[in-house]
């Protein structure tokens, strides 16, 4: 005879039930990014409204929509923006253009191919803040190596106001490109050796295989890859921090920390945060409708 | 179109030789069938045709060229493979012109629509033009990987089991098309195939590989009703062949302990052979000198295939498919003796082929 068990008696004979194992492990991760992420969120839209000072005990005054007001106005922050999105576009374009270079040449068998895969890793895998102060060693003007090993003689990379963006965002290139070349070379290989053979039957040249069968076969995950970089150089805050402190070149992050915790604007710097959030949000997006597009093709 | 001549190719990877020694000449407009199990060389060879694979030793020539350094743009082959390759995220339009806007060829626009049109036509797939080809079924998909080899219109259609991972049907049809196809074309193919069936219905000649090695080449009918070894009587024919050890005493087939069958003609001196016998040469009659029981019953619809245990033999007979039998009957059968083979007991060698 089929036993039929209620719920309650199925689960007191194996202790525990499905759902009562699910929410030991779900509800702790639901309540640890409430409690870390939801909520702080949450209350810094809440400052952006005020004009809340973490540093002193002064009644908190609600003032509207005033300290966004004050920052669309200010020019030295529409500057920073400028130079942000400046720096975004070198950075990203020079570690598409490194990283997909280097993944497109070591997608081929050569020898110690694991080896040099992990050694050009490296960078990535490194503290922001040690690759800061040893590319500041490397830029140095007196005795860093690169004007050295160029002969530039005695140029300020870092605090010259023309250089010190580039000068960060090759750092940043250097640091990040073996990510886009991870995911690249992840992108490569996924594409099936026999179409390359099949291209070769029917004649197609190099040029003619990469555009028609490579590259759309791979556009999708380099656009995630453009995603992560685009959001990541956006937020650059420690590198640049450690090397420059360049207020000609000052990127958005950078203001918002100054901001923040150097004059202590609790209030208007959680109101920039969220512009921010909001441009980062806009430009991935339209980054996602491309990705969705190339996915359908 | 092209006559193709492998003269003494070998190929090994490291230490494992997948073909080896091997001499095949393809005429011009020849429907040639590459037949063997898995691993038997036959896909390694198609590569080497095509330029894809080097050999390690021996000639390659199409025509009278001798194309063995040659790559495989130079060669002007058509490959078709299993797994269709066709070029994703493009349309079957541009999956079909794709070989013909290669710069080497600098066809013009008119050309290469005249010759999708007419490639599009044969195979009835005008209607998927502007279908990507992620949208198309599987034989849709086989249908416009045969059509970017017809556009190109090549010396040589290769082609390494394009039907395998088609449904039984579409399988079926597709072969006839493509057997029409090769004839209306007068085109050379080489068609690589571990489906027997495939290379009997197709082939204008088969060459059966095990091994890397040929074991044995010859016209479908021919490599049927009179193969080389064992090994080329078991693989070619469905059912298979039943392959029986006895030996020769006197006039007559002695599989001990169990029965003995007449032979006809000069019999072969006496000792120990391997007898082949096809399953339709083996009749079940009431009259029949040798009693057995029914171990297993298989109806194809067109006939029955029973397998008859005596002793610890086990025999497969085709019988009309309006015989009633059960399982366990006993029944009585006999073979034709004029088509009984003889294989060396040791070798596996066909008695025929031996004295040849």
């Amino acid at each position: 005879m089929m036993t039929t068990l209620s719920p309650q008696s199925r689960a007191a004979t194996r202790g525990w039930s499905d759902i009562t194992i699910r929410n030991l492990f779900v509800i702790p991760t639901v309540a640890f990014l409430i409690i870390f992420n939801v909520f702080p969120l949450l209350y810094s839209l809440g400052f952006s409204f005020t004009d809340f000072r973490a540093s002193s005990k002064a009644a908190v005054n609600f003032v509207g929509l005033k300290n966004y007001a004050d920052i669309l106005a200010d020019p030295v922050i529409w500057r920073s923006f400028s130079t942000t999105l400046w720096y975004v576009i070198v950075s990203v374009s020079g570690q598409f253009v490194v990283g997909f270079g280097l993944a497109l040449l070591l997608n081929r068998p050569i020898p110690g191919k694991g080896l040099l895969t992990t050694l050009l890793l490296l960078p990535m895998m490194l503290s922001p803040v040690v690759v800061g102060l040893f590319w500041k060693l490397i830029y140095d003007p007196s005795w860093g190596i690169l004007n050295y090993a160029l002969g530039l003689g005695k140029t300020a990379w870092l605090t010259d106001a023309n250089l010190a963006l580039y000068a960060v965002a090759i750092t940043d290139i250097w640091m990040w490109s073996p990510f886009v070349m991870l995911l690249s070379l992840a992108g490569l290989s996924a594409v099936p050796k026999h179409l390359y053979e099949a291209a070769s039957i029917d004649r197609a040249s190099k040029l003619y295989t990469f555009f028609r069968v490579t590259l759309p076969l791979v556009a999708p995950i380099l656009l995630i890859a453009v995603i992560f970089r685009t959001m990541e150089a956006f937020k650059t805050f420690d590198i640049a921090f450690v090397m420059t402190g360049q207020p000609q070149a000052e990127l958005i992050s950078s203001r918002l920390y100054k901001m923040a915790f150097a004059q202590w604007q609790t209030g208007p710097a959680s109101a920039l945060a969220y512009i921010v959030l909001i441009m980062v949000l806009c430009i991935t997006n339209i980054y996602v409708k491309y990705l969705n597009k190339a996915k359908e093709r | 179109m092209a006559r193709i001549r492998l003269e003494n190719i070998s190929k090994s990877f490291g230490q494992h030789t997948a073909v080896e020694d091997l001499d095949i000449d393809v005429a011009d407009g020849e429907f040639f069938v590459l037949l063997g199990p898995t691993g038997a060389g036959k896909t390694t060879t198609l590569r080497m045709i095509a330029g894809l694979e080097k050999p390690t030793t021996g000639r390659v020539h199409i025509n009278e060229a001798d194309v063995s350094a040659w790559g495989p743009a130079e060669r002007d082959v058509a490959l078709v493979l299993q797994q269709y390759s066709l070029y994703p995220r493009l349309t079957v339009r541009d999956n079909l012109s794709f070989p013909l806007r290669s710069r080497v060829r600098n066809m013009s626009e008119a050309d290469i629509e005249k010759r999708l049109d007419y490639a599009s036509k044969t195979l009835r797939i005008t209607h998927l033009l502007d279908r990507k080809t992620d949208r198309l079924s599987g034989g849709e998909m086989q249908r416009v990987s045969i059509g970017r080899a017809i556009v190109r219109e090549p010396q040589v259609f290769l082609m390494d089991e394009p039907l395998s991972a088609l449904d039984a049907k579409l399988r079926e049809a597709l072969r006839s098309e493509l057997k029409d196809l090769q004839m209306r074309l007068g085109a050379t193919f080489i068609f690589v195939t571990h489906d027997q069936v495939e290379a009997m219905t197709m082939g204008d000649r088969i060459a059966v590989m095990n091994k890397g090695r040929i074991a044995q080449v010859g016209r479908p009918q021919d490599v049927y009703s009179n193969p080389r070894n064992t090994f080329v009587a078991g693989f070619v024919g469905s059912p298979a062949i039943n392959l029986l050890p006895g030996r020769i005493v006197g006039n007559g087939a002695v599989m001990a302990p169990s029965f003995q069958l007449p032979l006809a003609g000069p019999a072969a001196s006496e000792g120990a052979y391997t007898f082949g016998i096809r399953p339709e040469d083996v009749s079940v009659e009431s009259g029949a000198p040798v009693e057995a029981r029914v171990h297993d019953i298989e109806n194809h619809g067109i006939e029955k295939i029973v397998t008859m245990r005596v002793g610890e033999h086990l025999l497969r007979a085709a019988i009309p498919a309006r015989t009633t039998v059960a399982l366990e009957d006993q029944i009585r059968f006999s073979w034709n003796p004029n088509k009984v083979m003889l294989f060396d007991a040791t070798t596996g060698v066909n008695l025929r082929h031996q004295a040849a």
